[in-house]
């Protein structure tokens, strides 16, 4: 069997699961942001007054932090409220920061479990060897109440990945250019393993960008195959025991696909659609208004390290606005006592505290008509970030960072 | 037996087209999260669609964020089924758990045309374009799919099973 195959026959209490079956899967992590507003609603409506385990649910706030709107106070007040009345054990607070990186870094994610969350993203905790996959409000409703939900087992495709990266171009690089191979649609409702020398060079957060972007090409979960890395960090953030999961030797995949990071140049996604990637120079010389370096994708510290590095004693251009998003209080601080942060607040940085900043279009740097952005994020559909009519190009930090400088969008080199 | 009238859309509409995320902040106002739909990316959606409406898109409906907004707005706007080449996964699973009804109907963009009229039968799930007179056959719904979508979506479906309706719970 693949690894999605193992962990959900074991989370549905089976010895075998073959593709396209359906299991109820019992859940090992449950969890939501703000949008645990929308689950509440439901969870109400089905009129059960407890969840089924109060210690596998967490809730945190990222999406607009702090409240960038009454309506915001008023949901975050109501969450507070339900946490403390149900007994919510794991509860993250604005000050925290995303999802993406809280769930990690405070022990939430192990090998061979199963995690879903109300993010599309929660794909990323598959960097572990979790099987994780976002789900909506009102499916998280029924997982409060009942602690299982139904699952198809997914088909899998294996993707391999050899060589050696060139100097500033990254993870983020190669997964922009497989989504762009692969497309929108390319991996739809399909599980993905990614192996091979490069990503068991890789660190633990360039793992979590493939699988985080993995969704982009409609995974409905992706894998890095567990290793010596992966659980030092997890056992550094957790006591609690797990089992690593790998996929059998004669396990089955519909495609196997391979990759060599050796030549790869910097890469770009266009707007309006995350597969329409191009290399960086094919569109070098685009002026730009703004720049976004963060996210669940780039926001932590070897990415700020990166952007750091490209502007270390310099200015950035004076058209431009840049922004900057630590993933979480930790990658904040830690980005604090290596210098970075003195280095993007004299370059002319804006830092904004730990969340989704302007991501999802909520608030705090959003695009008007005619504006180009260049954004570390992970999804650049028309009006994301703003307006209809502004433009957002997906890029790694160190192009996001280079291009700060120069005012258009540059190749880091 | 549904009867609409067809809005067509094509291939990748997302969840930002469908729902704009500077909207996410209604979290319990189904009626309001209605007059968003499709707002910034189809602004016409809002002044020539009708409640009865059927959608017709093509591949990968609903990819993008698991916002459930998106199948909500839709439901609550009055959309009586959504009919797509292929679907995203969470748009998909979120239908089925609001009660919106949602067909897999691979090559229905070339069959029918915005503004047709479609008589839709779910259980068997054949599409008949009326103005073609056009059958078109679709991927079957499991039955327990089935089953949600005909209690109304997931909220009901879990009163029933779990015995938790207006009697206070069960818990």
């Amino acid at each position: 069997m693949t690894i999605v195959e193992k962990i959900l026959a074991r989370a549905g209490g089976k010895k075998k699961v073959i593709p396209n079956e359906i299991v109820m899967a019992k859940v090992d992590v449950a969890m939501s942001h703000e949008n645990a507003d929308v689950v509440l609603k439901s969870f109400q409506e089905i009129g059960v007054k407890k969840v089924w385990d109060p210690e596998k649910i967490v809730i945190l706030f990222d999406h607009r932090v702090p409240a960038e709107s009454e309506k915001t106070a008023t949901t975050h007040k109501r969450i507070r409220e339900f946490v403390r009345e149900q007994g919510i054990k794991h509860f993250y607070d604005l000050k925290e920061g995303i999802c993406h990186q809280i769930l990690p870094e405070f022990g939430h994610c192990r090998p061979g479990e199963v995690l879903v969350g109300t993010d599309s993203h929660t794909t990323t905790h598959g960097a572990f060897g979790t099987f994780a996959t976002g789900i909506g409000g009102t499916e998280m409703a029924g997982v409060w109440a009942t602690g299982e939900l139904w699952l198809k087992v997914p088909e899998s495709i294996k993707i391999i990945v050899k060589g050696k990266f060139r100097k500033y171009v990254s993870a983020k690089d190669l997964i922009l250019y497989i989504i762009g191979q692969l497309k929108a649609d390319g991996a739809d409702y399909k599980s993905v393993e990614f192996c091979g020398p490069a990503i068991s060079e890789m660190s633990i957060a360039s793992r979590m960008v493939l699988t985080n972007l993995s969704m982009e090409m409609g995974a409905k979960n992706a894998f890095i195959l567990p290793d010596e890395k992966t659980i030092e960090f997890v056992k550094s953030t957790t006591s609690k025991p797990f089992e690593v999961v790998l996929p059998d030797k004669d396990a089955e995949y519909l495609e196997t696909l391979e990759y060599d990071v050796s030549d790869l140049p910097p890469q770009i996604a266009c707007p309006h659609s995350v597969d329409n990637v191009k290399p960086v120079r094919e569109v070098a010389g685009l002026k730009i208004h703004q720049v976004l370096i963060g996210s669940c994708t780039n926001g932590r510290l070897e990415d700020l390290a990166v952007a750091a590095e490209i502007l270390e004693g310099k200015k950035i251009h004076p058209d431009v606005r840049l922004l900057v998003i630590p993933a979480s209080r930790k990658v904040y601080l830690e980005a604090l006592k290596a210098g970075y942060i003195e280095i993007f607040l004299k370059a002319g940085a804006l830092i904004l505290n730990p969340g989704c900043g302007p991501c999802l279009g909520a608030h705090q740097g959003l695009l008007a008509a005619g504006e180009v952005c260049v954004s570390t994020t992970n999804r650049n559909f028309k009006g994301r970030m703003g307006s209809p009519d502004s433009f957002i190009y997906l890029t790694s930090p160190a192009t996001a960072a280079k291009s700060a400088l120069t005012g258009e969008i540059t190749e880091p080199l | 037996m549904i009867k609409g009238r067809v809005y067509k859309f094509g291939d990748n509409i997302n969840t930002d087209d469908i729902y704009p995320g500077r909207y996410l902040s209604i979290t319990t106002d189904r009626e309001e999260m209605a007059k968003h739909c499709f707002e910034l990316a189809y602004p016409d959606f809002l002044k020539t669609a009708r409640p009865g409406d059927i959608i017709v898109a093509g591949k990968n409906f609903g990819c993008g964020s698991s916002r459930e907004q998106a199948a909500t707005c839709l439901k609550y706007f009055g959309i009586s089924v959504v009919i797509a080449e292929s679907f995203a996964r969470i748009f998909y699973r979120n239908a089925i758990n609001l009660g919106l009804p949602i067909l897999i109907a691979p090559g229905i963009t070339k069959r029918v045309e915005h503004g047709d009229m479609l008589e839709v039968d779910l259980e068997k799930g054949i599409v008949k374009n009326l103005r073609t007179n056009d059958e078109i056959k679709t991927i079957p719904l499991p039955s327990f799919i089935l089953e949600i979508l005909s209690e109304g979506g997931l909220v009901p479906y879990l009163r029933k099973k779990l015995g938790s309706g207006e009697k206070g719970g069960n818990k």
